[in-house]
């Protein structure tokens, strides 16, 4: 008989005890539910619009600082590093272009991906962890209100929508650090350097790291709502949900982008 | 204190529930238990910690299903609804949680309009504004309507839990250990509240609890729940008037305490 909630029972699962191998199939199967659900009732009225555009406020808001500040240490140290081999070989001119793609097509994206699944993932985490373990969830459960659509979907889809945003952003003020260091060692401008960036960057580098950066906030979404959402065993069960939310966020980021590379790289002549 | 109505047996049952059995794992919590719950009455199911009291009423709002055994609700069984069913069934139920489960990210106001503006969607925002600040008038708290539910007492946020549920007008309400972790003053204006919400509101109740004085001051009828079974089944006073070892020091605890 399958719960009408799909609320994991702790006692339940401990008594079935199924093998570590077992046991991560199931985990995975449960994953696919999730995501099917999400999927399923995600795109489906009623409409939790107020609550979507409070939690894409919430996710840019809570990232947007430390987003900026690495991202401009990025650009600068970036540049730093990279002038000393280029001028080698006389390319030095090659520089903004250099920073402005390996910007958009793996730095910004990743950096964006990594803080925002420490500071949104563990945040989502722990935040839908603490209202299953208060009873927060059951509430809405029995007021007649869907919780997944209005705590998970709603999360799921602000993360999948901010977190490309957050990444051009990334780029851009990278490529304001990188025009920082480049100024303060030769007379370049600021529009010669930007359209010697721009030049050099394509479509595809442009596509690729859009997709990548939705990929990067769908996981975030994800991992950290189905931590949180199916969390147990009262406060050490929030602070689980919110450690894994960050540690599982950031492995699948890194095997996402790894993928995509290769992926990406095909298209590429 | 005043003596609680009898129930009247002959009145449309609301709930009903036969051979009921959960276990969670090898513990086996509900040993098919039967039990019917008559209209307008408030039954109070009493217990010692973890003889599965919550599990009971968890199992009759739908949020875990049985082992075995039917549970009917208002005349639908709960575990063979749909979902969107089970969703309409609990418009006609309320759920006060132990711990209030109030939305602490929101404020008092904003916790009694969610289920109100989702379940309601004709309301005009005049409408809904009436309806809250009628229903917190209603548990004597409308000047905590901007509060958030960390600046509320323990009492204050039971009864504001159940003005929560009270605003879509249940035709049944179930309190999960109402007066739990309350002073004894707390505990009898939470007692007073269960009984004008039977009277003004005309719900049907199932309390549980193992404060007795709960029990006899909002029970019409006592359920004893022991060994994953009902043992007695009755008036207050028929379910204490025996000298039943297992029952005994239940009574003898909480009123020589």
């Amino acid at each position: 008989m399958e719960s009408k909630t799909e609320q994991p029972l702790e006692q339940e699962k401990e008594v079935k005890g199924p093998g570590r191998l077992s046991r991560m199939f199931l985990t995975l199967y449960d994953v696919y539910k999730f995501i099917a659900r999400f999927f399923k009732e995600g795109f489906l009225p009623p409409y939790e619009l107020k609550e979507l555009f409070r939690q894409c406020y919430e996710i840019g808001y809570r990232s947007a600082l430390l987003i900026s500040t690495t991202g401009f240490i990025t650009g600068i140290v970036f540049t730093k590093q990279s002038r000393p081999s280029l001028s080698e070989f006389g390319a030095t001119s090659w520089l903004p272009s250099l920073v402005g793609i390996a910007l958009l097509r793996t730095l910004a994206p990743l950096l964006t991906g990594l803080i925002a699944a420490g500071k949104v993932g563990s945040s989502i985490g722990a935040e839908l962890g603490s209202m299953r373990v208060t009873e927060q969830i059951d509430a809405m459960e029995v007021s007649a209100t869907n919780p997944f659509k209005f705590l998970v979907s709603t999360r799921v889809l602000a993360a999948t929508i901010t977190i490309p945003i957050l990444t051009f952003y990334t780029a851009m003020v990278g490529m304001c650090g990188a025009l920082l260091n480049v100024s303060l060692s030769e007379n370049t401008s600021a529009k010669a350097f930007f359209q010697s960036s721009l030049e050099q960057i394509t479509f595809l580098d442009f596509t690729a790291s859009t997709i990548k950066a939705i990929l990067f906030g769908f996981t975030i979404g994800v991992v950290g709502c189905y931590q949180g959402y199916n969390s147990s065993k009262g406060t050490e069960g929030v602070g689980k949900a919110a450690n894994s939310a960050v540690v599982i966020a950031m492995f699948l980021i890194f095997i996402e982008e790894v993928v995509s590379v290769q992926f990406f790289s095909l298209f590429r002549t | 204190m005043e003596q609680k109505k009898q129930t009247d047996k002959g009145a449309e049952k609301v709930i009903e529930i036969k051979g009921l059995m959960k276990s969670f794992g090898n513990f086996h919590v509900l040993k098919g238990i039967d039990l019917d719950v008559y209209k307008g009455e408030n039954l109070v199911v009493l217990g010692k910690s973890g003889t599965g009291k919550s599990v009971l009423i968890k199992i009759i709002v739908g949020l875990l299903t049985p082992d075995a055994g039917d549970v009917k609700v208002l005349g639908q069984l709960v575990d063979q609804i749909t979902y969107k069913e089970l969703l309409e069934l609990r418009l006609k139920v309320g759920f006060s949680f132990q711990n209030s489960a109030l939305y602490d990210s929101m404020t008092v106001r904003e916790n009694l309009e969610f289920p109100l503006v989702r379940n309601q969607k004709n309301l005009t925002k005049a409408e809904v504004k009436h309806a809250v600040e009628e229903m917190l008038d209603a548990v004597g708290l409308l000047n905590t309507i901007n509060q958030m539910p960390s600046e509320l007492s323990g009492g204050q946020r039971k009864r504001i839990g159940i003005a929560r549920t009270l605003i879509l007008r249940p035709e049944i309400m179930l309190y999960d250990e109402p007066t739990a972790g309350l002073d004894p003053i707390t505990c009898l204006e939470i007692n007073n509240l269960i009984n004008e919400v039977q009277t003004r509101f005309h719900t049907s109740s199932i309390v549980i609890t193992h404060d007795l004085t709960c029990a006899k001051s909002v029970g019409n009828r006592v359920a004893m729940l022991l060994d994953g079974q009902f043992q007695r089944v009755g008036t207050f006073e028929e379910v204490f008037n025996t000298n039943d070892e297992r029952v005994k020091p239940f009574y003898d605890y909480n009123f020589i305490q």
